[in-house]
């Protein structure tokens, strides 16, 4: 039996691709837990020389294993998830590092809702931060009335989405550069806003207490058979949460009849208005949900930092979001969570070239949209049965 | 009101608008070549001011003082040094772009403009500091009532004025403007017909960005200071004015250069608010300004064929 034979070694073949995959994820878990976990100046730039040789010659081979991944895409988010938790493990009892885990991930949540907007129904967002920040506020003012937490971070979410309901018609009415210009003004306007405002503290922003989710009080050290962990894991339990949601959320979205009306949506308007589409109700959806993470990734944000400024908020905070989408590849989810690790931590983490950090970091930006411009994990054609087209 | 303060805010507004106008005209224009925003602009604008700056120490160092001279050269100086610099912006970054998403230009023109403040801030002596621009234009003036008449001020509005006319002579007038509006409205064509494309990309990235050196050196003029990071709030301003106004217009980049000038002097003054909201109001106008126009105040002439 031939047939059988040759779809045995093709299952085989796949199943060690598959274990090459996975041994490739958990290296670069364990590189970043490397990463993180030091501050020696001469380690940090090995690891960094290491990364950027691994990355050059893994092109080649790359497109077979990270097929093998997405071909399986629930073993892919429980491997990411693992890699991710032991990263976290290791470093339990150092609050830095698992800050900027924390803030990875709540970025990723964010990132998400930015990314359905973007990279599926193609509307230009340029006010992410706006959304975030609105979330961040909305949990400010609320925490401090003594609502309780789990509703101040559902409002977050609810709340960015009616703020972004009054850019509905201008998005909607609006395209390309113009519906640029109307997210860009809207972000400017809301960090000015919040720097001139003296109900929400103005320039000096506002203090929050920990979350407490019913007696979950997630500011206390973890105590744990004897060896006590930094309180930010119970922040890092609670943004993988999140993070896992909303990429779950996203993808289910996207496999939906509501994700074929948003790339029809987004590849031409005309086109999905002949077929039947509603394309303003594809747009206020979309927009819609992504405020909504936003939002909620802000309140949790908030709460987690304890305090918030407008200058959380500006227009700069939305081009790195924005950045994390483009680099991790439009429209494709996955690649959000590597994109963010680089643009959120490697600027925090080259502190030992203190000022010339942001002009090396816009440099890195700008070589890899020259020279990967379909950045780092490019979405692919839509599959509707997972594997077939490998 | 009184009749002089109300001129006062007028004249204020009318310098705001000319200089809005100038950074403007070279987002359009670029726009209107290429179809893409160089979000650096207002980034350049702030290199050109440095530039001057620069030039009129080293100028003062050699001990030119006739002020006349000293304005002309620190002028040009910035004006050529910002045509180079836009030449290479569009040579080395724009056109290797061309095939990727126009997503990834605005992105990569987002960094460059963080590149170049970061660079001034870094190598320029002292750059993290705001830094004194020197007065070079006599300082006489007219009190009329409440309102003052600076020659400065005038000379620097007409100047503004002069340059951004002198711009549209050359698009609307000369041989290589016919190449600019050829290239806007066709490159393809444009390109049968013989336009050497990537040289009036390039010449068209080096008249903007001039355009936008004068705008800094103006800037300096005006406000006797300049920081390194002027330009991401000139930059969005100037962006706003040519899109409120219509992207590929170069009047629409005046008229939205003037209009958002005259937003921030109403919101300042005219509001029953603190005048810190200025731009709050005037961003919110735009937005209900780009809710009613959806292309802009004056529209591109083109429809969508299907």
């Amino acid at each position: 039996m031939t047939g059988t034979a040759a779809s045995r070694v093709a299952v085989d073949s796949q199943r060690t691709d598959l274990v090459v995959a996975a041994a490739a994820v958990a290296a670069i878990g364990a590189w970043l837990w490397a990463f993180l976990a030091t501050d020696r100046v001469g380690v940090l730039a090995t690891l960094l020389a290491v990364a950027a040789v691994a990355f050059v010659l893994a092109q080649r081979a790359a497109p077979r294993y990270r097929r093998a991944l997405t071909a399986r895409p629930r073993v892919a988010t429980s491997l990411v998830v693992l890699v991710v938790c032991a990263v976290a493990a290791a470093l339990r009892d150092q609050s830095y590092p698992l800050l900027m885990l924390c803030t990875v991930l709540l970025f990723v949540v964010a990132c998400v809702g930015l990314d359905i907007q973007i990279g599926h129904c193609g509307i230009v967002n340029f006010a992410g931060a706006a959304f975030f920040g609105t979330g961040a506020y909305t949990a400010a003012v609320l925490a401090a009335r003594g609502v309780p937490h789990l509703a101040v971070i559902a409002a977050g979410g609810v709340v960015a989405a009616l703020v972004g309901s009054l850019l509905i018609l201008p998005v909607l009415r609006t395209r390309g550069y113009y519906a640029a210009l109307v997210t860009i003004a809207f972000g400017i306007l809301f960090s000015t806003f919040l720097e001139v405002n003296d109900a929400l503290g103005g320039p000096q922003g506002l203090k929050l207490h920990g979350i407490d989710l019913f007696g979950w009080k997630l500011n206390r050290d973890v105590t744990l058979g004897g060896s006590t962990a930094s309180f930010y894991v119970n922040y890092f339990v609670l943004s993988l949460a999140l993070a896992v949601a909303a990429f779950v959320f996203a993808r289910r979205v996207e496999r939906s009849w509501l994700g074929l009306a948003f790339d029809a949506v987004r590849l031409d308007e005309i086109a999905a208005a002949t077929f039947g589409i509603g394309v303003a109700r594809a747009k206020i959806v979309a927009f819609t949900l992504g405020n909504l993470l936003c939002g909620i990734a802000g309140a949790v944000y908030a709460m987690m930092q304890g305090f918030i400024a407008p200058n959380n908020f500006t227009f700069g905070e939305s081009l790195i979001l924005v950045s994390i989408v483009i680099l991790g590849g439009i429209g494709n989810p996955l690649g959000i969570l590597p994109a963010a690790l680089i643009i959120v931590v490697v600027p925090q983490k080259l502190q030992f070239i203190q000022e010339y950090r942001f002009l090396l970091y816009g440099v890195l930006v700008v070589l890899i949209l020259l020279f990967r411009p379909e950045g780092l994990l490019p979405r692919r054609i839509r599959e509707y049965f997972p594997g077939s087209a490998a | 009101m009184d009749a002089g303060v109300l001129a006062q805010y007028v004249f204020n507004g009318v310098m705001l608008g000319v200089i809005y106008a100038m950074v403007a005209v070279g987002f359009t224009l670029f726009f209107g070549v290429l179809d893409v925003i160089q979000f650096a602009h207002g980034d350049v604008v702030m290199a050109g001011a440095f530039v001057g700056l620069a030039t009129y120490l080293a100028l003062h160092a050699l001990g030119i003082a006739a002020p006349a001279v000293v304005v002309l050269v620190v002028a040009c100086a910035a004006g050529l040094g910002m045509a180079l610099l836009g030449a290479v912006i569009a040579r080395w970054l724009i056109l290797p772009l061309r095939a990727a998403p126009a997503f990834n230009t605005l992105l990569v023109t987002l960094m460059l403009g963080s590149i170049l403040r970061e660079l001034v801030r870094l190598f320029y002596p002292n750059g993290s500091n705001p830094q004194p621009f020197p007065r070079l234009l006599p300082a006489a003036s007219a009190n009329l009532g409440h309102f003052t008449l600076r020659l400065d001020t005038t000379l620097l509005i007409v100047t503004g004025l002069v340059t951004i006319v002198i711009v549209n002579l050359v698009v609307r007038r000369t041989r290589l403007g016919l190449a600019i509006r050829a290239v806007a409205q066709d490159s393809e064509t444009a390109r049968v017909m013989g336009i050497d494309f990537e040289r009036v990309v390039l010449v068209t990235f080096a008249i903007g960005s001039a355009l936008a050196g004068f705008a800094g050196v103006v800037y300096g003029l005006y406000y006797n200071e300049v920081n390194f990071d002027i330009g991401l709030l000139l930059g969005v301003i100037g962006f706003s004015a040519a899109v409120v106004g219509g992207l590929g217009s170069i009047y629409g980049a005046i008229l939205g250069g003037f209009l958002f000038a005259a937003l921030q002097t109403i919101g300042s003054v005219a509001l029953p608010v603190s005048s810190a909201y200025n731009n709050v109001f005037a961003f919110a106008v735009v937005i209900v300004l780009m809710t009613w126009k959806p292309t802009g105040l004056i529209a591109e002439p083109a429809s969508e064929r299907v």
